[in-house]
């Protein structure tokens, strides 16, 4: 009985990990189990990272790595690209006056137009981004200011928006919907593009649909109250102060594109991982019989309203075509093929110091 | 090991002259509570606790906020809890989930432990506060709960029943008024020791007669020493009061249990927590390892990283803000809230969040997982099959799991020899009665032992004279000592049948030399038969029984190192028997054949056997009386009393006439030799301290392979500095020692160990006795130069590969053991002993190892580790000691690295969002990295990682010395893989950013966004990480497989899971499908597999270029050679043959290049 009281205070020390190791009671046999895994003996792949065993891997891996980065430097290259800047900051800039006269006031846009020539004809599916440079999408009071339940069509939320928009949460005592830096900060540039052929100007037609992720156009992003007769469903809310019409008409001609489920809303709501980046605009579908951009002048129209200056960015209009791999970026070619090239040497190092090694070893072993 | 006879736990002893001088105050004890006649003394009311045991930390109400408080007590824990408030606080980064679930479990699981062992404590405390007890009151038995017991009352104990508080004993059933008590469960002695009835109150044995006594006990306060008490009764026979003095040997200590005798009465004077059982369960303090120690300095460095990271992050955050465009753009405008807060605060509020957002870089789940695996992993030493002894039935207990990784750091091993080195099993050999020698017959198989040819047999008497002095030299030791019989039932302490006709009886002493000595003289054909009221009984060799009565026992003490009896012959004669060591005895001899006595014990001393010497004196009645009086003053002194007392024997034990000596064999225990010369080869300095006289120690250092043939062993004991100052001795000793290690080399030590194995370097070992180290460690008159011989001594012993220290006492051990610990390298020691007087030098060093031996289990309870035998040493630190401090060390190397590897990105993800403290990682990642996705691997790795087989590591103990100095958790090394940490996230954290650049990489042409981004540096963190770990585990059970790949798997499935649904309780669905949209394209796997390539291949290079170039021991035994020729065994005969101990004075530091090995031979 005292024992106890004994082994009761032992436990107070730090881990008294011994199961009974002070009762005078206990007679048990203390006999360990001779099991493999308790004597540390359980059956173990020992391997050993030597010069002779690691050679071949990176032999095999630079093998692999080289071809690998040669093709995807030579599909990258491949890829057309075009961008335009069409910010208008040098006085010859196209858009020069939108960009100088630019006011959140005017009620009319002002527009202009940029020439450009294509050199080489995009073939296939031509992608369409508009990129903005020096917009920190990526900063933390920016990224939080958003809603996602309110974007998933939650009434309450629509009603009463998360503290997180601040200070983009109501407007004249309503709430705003969507509220939220992002969604007010929403690109609002229009482009249209032009091909001039033969002093014809025809306008290329340009997909809307199938920009945004699948899953965020279906999923994540709902209008409240199903996507019939938005006006009612956004009674007794705001639009953010920046926009110029409110959310139920982004797109009034669709009302599978209306509302929270507009895909350029969708699109600009994912927010970019850095400072620059470009975000997809439209598709311009591959044609059967001619290519999809064909060589020669185009024309970009711009309807300006979207201001960039005061932080110092740049918009560009980017077109580009798609392979397998994505955009043009001879990044990971270049890569893998450095990083294949290194192992391929240091195998060859390795060869030589396997060799030098093994006979430095038995040089030293045997005199003793 | 030294005092065999009496043991004494003396960690106390240190302030005993002190604590005696405080003694001023003492407790009067009424005698079951009534009051003494008038006048007596002054009544002096004091207030006694009662007899609850409380050994519970907590109540119901106190435990929450009590509990909460002790863990936060903890700095990290503390650090942690900021770290939350401040998330909770100010508008942080990341939630304040991610820091406060884990912080929530770590404090859970650590109240739920806690209050579940004090759950445990309450119900054991309750249990043993309930237990019913029996108390006399008016003459009549009365039971109650053990609680309510209150100082004074008188208690009645039945046979079996335990203490329930200390006790003074009154009377007993025995007639001679003693009792029987076993303390097995206080200091794990399971001998029975004999306790004493005051002698005037040991014939009250019945309720009434007990209840009929009148007196009081003035006793000091309680103090916590076990073996220490004095005070005294007063009783009143007619209202006149009999003082008598009291003294350990009437005090019955709870938790002792009452055995062999039917009842005792006895009267309570400690009660409650008052109780010596309660005030010795202090805990120890506790020790801390090495490795935790540069833990917490990686720990210091970590901070400052963090705090230098935030500090420079809020600068540059308020540089690139100048520019109110960038500060504050059109569309990101602040709340009007943040507007108007100061700049100051401002500033200190973005500091804190960065602290908040790179806090993960001390991770709290580093100290759950060392935790776990020192807990986890002290269980492979419990199951050890290997330290199983099956004589003892035990295997090795673990007590405290902190130092598992310290076993594999010891520089420094002192041992106690005695049951440590050699058996503890004592055998009679020999004794010789003056010069002639006699060996006891039948000791193998009744055939007399073939020995010297000085051996004379009994039979053939030399006279009757020599008749008459070897026969009162055999009484003398069947006389002298305090062996007692047992004779019923089996006994759990030492069993020796006696011999003839009576299996069922048995010697029980704490002393197995008595024992010896005492079956030694029943072969010689005496036989103590038994102590009965006061008599003892011998049967002699004609089968006559002697009595003699007893008169007073002196018992042993380390400082006397002998006993007496005084007795009394049936003719009348008064004897005065003495034994002892013989240094204690040729002093105090004045007659008697002392020279061929002398020579004898010399001689059996440097056979390594353990020699006593016997003499008596014979007292006439006036010397009787004036002993009698001696004794009797000195015991009823109250102060002082052991001073006293030791002056009082002193005083007796004199005029002495030699008899002869006796010869006891203490054999090695079995592969001692072999472990000591296995802790040689492994770089470990083994010393020897013993309280054992110079020549057997020596004697059992040679037999145990501590001295060699071809040490020189250089002495430092009180005879040669009698005959030379200790200042030349030791200057002389320092040049003999340092002469070779110049002379082969010239210019200093030669780094090179090479120059060790030319065959000329002598080994040094050195042999020093307790009071020539008291005298160069005590500061001398001429203060300046006592620090001097400290130096030179320490010098000397840095170049011996042996040291032995003889005629040490207790303290003196642990003197040694605090000294080798402050020398100036700080080497790690190890105590190791079996016995109480180990007990101080066990507390002392680093790692403290008791042996569970027959001197009961003290030195056991209060070691880190207990093992059953000397030679489980061996796998305990080459094996154990190794594969611990490779996994802990790996472990927080690991810890740190991939840490590193998931903040730095983030770290660099501030220069491109604006400084904003936008993190970088889904809030989900942050929490459970550390927590499910990269922790089960480096758990299981610490627990099964044998880098090298374990039968090698035994084999070839110069392995040991490939992570001695704490080497893989040096600076460099700390450097290389905080460098390597650094370099995979960049590689993650840029290899992400040039494929995010500006461009997309999906097929349909659609973006991915910031959460992409990190999700995409994430996994790849996640398997760099743990691929990192793959590489450097070497020991691939199925269980590694299971959990590296099942945290790889784990980790994608979870990915799937909470990017796969809209969790309705989250009130952002930041994550929804982007893990699936990010697999879907093609370039990000390939990047992914680019990225973990580039990110590991470095360390492999490392890895294998310094295994081929600079090869560690470790490493070329790895590597198994398939070509002919015995490579490895030449390798190791290399290490094996030449001086041991200069290779480690000289070896070399780690190669810096490879960070990774120690000293490379190169």
């Amino acid at each position: 009985m005292m024992a106890s009281g004994y082994n009761a205070k032992e436990e107070d020390g730090h881990h008294s990990g011994a199961p009974g190791n002070g009762g005078a009671g206990a007679v048990k046999s203390k006999k360990p189990d001779n099991t493999a895994f308790k004597q540390q003996r359980l059956p173990a792949w020992q391997p050993i990272l030597t010069a002779g065993t690691v050679l071949p891997a990176f032999f095999v891996i630079g093998l692999i790595f080289i071809p690998i980065g040669i093709g995807l430097f030579v599909t990258s290259n491949n890829i057309k690209e075009f961008e335009i800047d069409y910010t208008g900051i040098e006085a010859s800039s196209p858009c020069y006056n939108c960009a100088q006269n630019y006011s959140w006031n005017s009620t009319s846009s002002c527009t202009c137009k940029v020439p450009f020539t294509l050199e080489q004809p995009f073939e296939s599916n031509v992608f369409m981004y508009y990129g903005l440079s020096n917009f920190y999408q990526n900063h933390r009071r920016y990224v939080k200011s958003r809603d996602d339940s309110q974007l998933n069509g939650d009434l309450t939320s629509l009603k009463s928006p998360s503290k997180e928009c601040d200070p983009y949460r109501t407007s004249d005592g309503l709430p705003i919907a969507p509220c939220g830096a992002i969604a007010n900060s929403l690109f609002n540039d229009t482009l249209e593009l032009y091909h001039l052929s033969n002093g014809t100007r025809t306008a290329v037609v340009l997909m809307k649909k199938g920009i945004a992720w699948w899953t965020d156009k279906n999923v994540k992003f709902r209008n409240p109250g199903g996507n019939a007769n938005l006006t009612v469903a956004f009674q007794g809310t705001s639009k953010p102060v920046n926009w110029r019409t409110p959310v139920f008409e982004l797109d009034p001609n669709d009302p599978d594109n209306n509302g929270f489920i507009n895909e350029d809303f969708i699109v600009w709501m994912r927010t970019a991982a850095l400072p620059t980046f470009r975000k997809l605009y439209r598709i311009i579908q591959k044609k059967v019989d001619a290519p999809t951009l064909a060589s020669g002048k185009y024309e970009l129209e711009v309807s300006y309203n979207y201001p960039v200056r005061s932080f110092d960015g740049r918009k560009r209009v980017i077109l580009s075509t798609i392979s397998w791999m994505g955009g043009k970026n001879p990044f990971l070619g270049i890569a893998y093929i450095t990083v294949g090239s290194v192992c391929f040497f240091l195998a060859v190092v390795l060869l030589i110091i396997h060799h030098k090694y093994d006979n430095r070893c038995s040089s030293a072993d045997i005199p003793n | 090991c030294m005092c065999v006879l009496t043991r004494s736990l003396n960690p106390f002893s240190g302030g005993q002259c002190a604590g005696e001088e405080d003694w001023v105050d003492n407790r009067t004890v009424y005698i079951g509570h009534k009051e003494p006649p008038p006048g007596a003394e002054a009544y002096i009311p004091q207030r006694y606790p009662d007899n609850r045991i409380v050994s519970s930390k907590y109540t119901f109400w106190n435990f929450v906020p009590k509990n909460l408080f002790e863990q936060f007590r903890r700095i990290a824990n503390f650090y942690f809890l900021i770290i939350f408030l401040v998330q909770l606080i100010i508008d942080t980064p990341t939630s304040p989930i991610t820091s406060g679930l884990p912080l929530f479990f770590v404090i859970t699981v650590t109240a739920i432990k806690q209050g579940y062992e004090d759950w445990l404590r309450h119900k054991a405390d309750n249990s043993v506060n309930q237990c019913p007890v029996h108390e006399v009151q008016h003459g009549k038995v009365v039971r109650k709960q053990s609680r309510k017991i209150r100082v004074g009352d008188v208690m009645l104990i039945k046979e079996n029943e335990t203490f329930p508080c200390d006790l003074i004993l009154l009377s007993s059933s025995r007639d001679d008024g003693t009792c029987f008590v076993t303390t097995a469960s206080l200091d794990g002695e399971s001998s029975h020791k004999t306790y004493y009835a005051v002698q005037d109150t040991k014939a009250y044995t019945t309720e009434e007669e007990v209840d009929s006594i009148k007196a009081t006990i003035e006793c000091e306060q309680p103090q916590p020493d076990l073996y220490k008490f004095v005070g005294r009764v007063n009783i009143y026979m007619d209202n006149e009061p009999v003082a008598r003095p009291l003294g350990s040997e009437n005090l019955l200590l709870r938790g002792a249990t009452l055995k062999n005798t039917a009842y005792i009465y006895a009267v309570a004077i400690y009660t409650g927590m008052e109780t010596k059982m309660a005030l010795n369960y202090q805990t120890k303090t506790q020790k801390r390892s090495a490795v935790e120690k540069s833990m917490n300095a990686y720990l210091v460095v970590y901070l400052c990283i963090l705090i230098g990271k935030a500090f420079i992050n809020t600068v540059l955050k308020y540089v690139w803000q100048a520019d109110p465009n960038q500060d504050e753009p059109w569309y990101n405008n602040r709340t009007d809230a943040e507007k108007e807060r100061h700049i100051v605060i401002r500033a200190f509020t973005d500091f804190l969040a960065y602290m908040v957002l790179f806090n993960y870089i001390i991770p709290v789940s580093m100290y759950v997982t060392v935790e776990m695996q020192k807990f986890l992993g002290s269980y492979f030493i419990m199951w050890d099959d290997d330290m199983y002894d099956k004589e003892l039935g035990e295997s090795a207990v673990v007590n405290t799991s902190d130092l598992n990784e310290e076993l594999g750091q010891v520089e420094y091993v002192f041992t106690d020899k005695t049951g440590t080195l050699t058996e503890n099993n004592m055998e009679f050999i020999e004794c010789c009665v003056d010069g002639h020698v006699y060996v006891p017959q039948a000791i193998c198989n009744g055939q007399v032992m073939p020995g010297s040819d000085t051996m004379d047999m009994i039979d053939s008497s030399p006279g009757p004279r020599a008749r008459e002095s070897e026969e009162l030299f055999f009484r003398a030791l069947c006389l002298c000592h305090t062996v007692q019989v047992k004779e019923e039932e089996t006994v759990d302490g030492i069993k020796h049948g006696l011999h003839s006709g009576r299996p069922s009886s048995f010697y029980i002493s704490s002393s197995p030399d008595e024992v010896a000595l005492v079956e030694g003289m029943k072969r010689l054909g005496y036989t103590y038969l038994r102590l009965k009221d006061s008599h003892m009984e011998i049967l002699n060799r004609e089968d006559q029984v002697e009595r003699f009565e007893l008169l007073e026992v002196l018992t042993f003490d380390s400082v006397r190192r002998r006993m007496s009896v005084i007795v009394r012959a049936s003719t009348g004669e008064v004897y005065l028997f003495c034994k002892g060591a013989d240094s204690s005895i040729f002093p105090r001899v004045v007659s008697g054949k002392v020279e061929e006595v002398k020579d004898r014990v010399e001689h059996n001393a440097i056979e390594g056997l353990r020699t006593l010497c016997v003499a008596y004196r014979a007292l006439t009645p006036e010397q009787y009386e004036e002993t009698y009086r001696l004794l009797n003053e000195a015991r009823l002194a109250l102060h002082d009393r052991d001073r006293r007392l030791a002056e009082a024997y002193d005083q007796i034990e004199t005029q002495l006439v030699l008899l002869g000596a006796t010869a006891v064999e203490d054999r090695l225990q079995e592969e001692a030799a072999d472990t000591v010369e296995s802790l040689h080869q492994a770089g470990m300095k083994v010393w020897v301290l013993t309280g054992d006289k110079m020549e057997t120690a020596a004697a059992t250092c040679y037999a145990s392979k501590l001295f060699r043939r071809g040490t020189r062993v250089l002495e430092l004991t009180t005879k040669r500095t009698e005959e030379q100052s200790l200042h030349d001795a030791l200057f002389d000793l320092s040049r003999t020692v340092l002469r070779p290690h110049r002379e082969p080399s010239g210019l200093g030590l030669d780094p090179d160990p090479v120059s060790g194995l030319s065959g000329e370097c002598s080994d040094f070992g050195l042999i020093i006795d307790g009071a020539t180290l008291s005298a160069v460690l005590q500061p001398g008159p001429e203060a300046s130069s006592a620090g001097d011989y400290k130096e030179i001594f320490l010098e000397i012993c840095r170049n011996c590969s042996a040291v032995l220290c003889c005629r040490m006492a207790p303290l003196q051990k642990a003197q040694i053991v605090k000294l080798i610990k402050a020398s100036k390298e700080h080497p790690i020691t190890l105590a190791i002993g079996d016995g109480a007087n180990d007990v101080s030098m066990i507390l002392e060093a680093h790692v403290g190892i008791g042996i569970m031996g027959k001197e009961g289990r003290q030195a056991a309870r209060n070691s880190d580790y207990a093992i059953p035998k000397f030679k489980h040493l061996k796998k305990m630190l080459l094996v154990h000691g190794h594969y611990y401090y490779i996994r802990i060390s790996e472990l927080v190397q690991y810890f740190f690295y991939k840490n590193v590897c998931f903040i730095f990105p983030q770290f660099l993800y501030q220069f491109f969002c604006g400084f904003s403290q936008q993190p970088l990682y889904d809030t989900a990642y942050l929490t459970l990295y550390n927590i499910s996705f990269t922790s089960l691997p480096i758990l299981l790795y610490s627990l099964m990682e044998q880098h090298i087989n374990i039968d090698i590591l035994r084999k070839d103990p110069t392995l040991y010395r490939d992570i001695s100095k704490n080497c893989l958790l040096r600076w460099p090394i700390f450097i290389y893989w905080t460098i390597l940490g650094v370099y995979d996230a960049m590689v993650m954290f840029f290899g992400a950013y040039f494929l995010f650049d500006n461009t997309t990489f999906t097929s349909n042409g659609q973006m991915f966004g910031n959460w992409t981004f990190g999700t995409l540096v994430f996994t790849v963190l996640v398997f760099t990480v743990t691929f990192k770990l793959v590489l450097d585990t070497h020991y691939w059970t199925w269980i590694n497989h299971f959990v590296i790949w099942g945290s790889l798997i784990f980790f994608v499935v979870f990915s799937l899971l909470w990017g796969g649904i809209i969790w309705p309780f989250l009130n952002y669905q930041r994550m929804y499908y982007v893990f699936m949209q990010m697999l879907s394209s093609g370039p990000a796997w390939l990047s992914i597999i680019l990225l973990i390539t580039a990110g590991l291949l470095p360390d492999v290079v490392k890895k294998v270029i310094c295994r081929a170039l600079w090869p560690t021991t470790t490493e070329r035994i790895q590597v198994p050679r398939p070509q002919p020729g015995p490579a490895t065994p030449a390798f190791i005969q290399r290490h094996h043959q030449g001086c041991v101990p200069n290779l480690v004075v000289s070896q070399p530091g780690c190669v810096p290049i490879c960070v990774l090995g120690t000293h490379r031979d190169a």
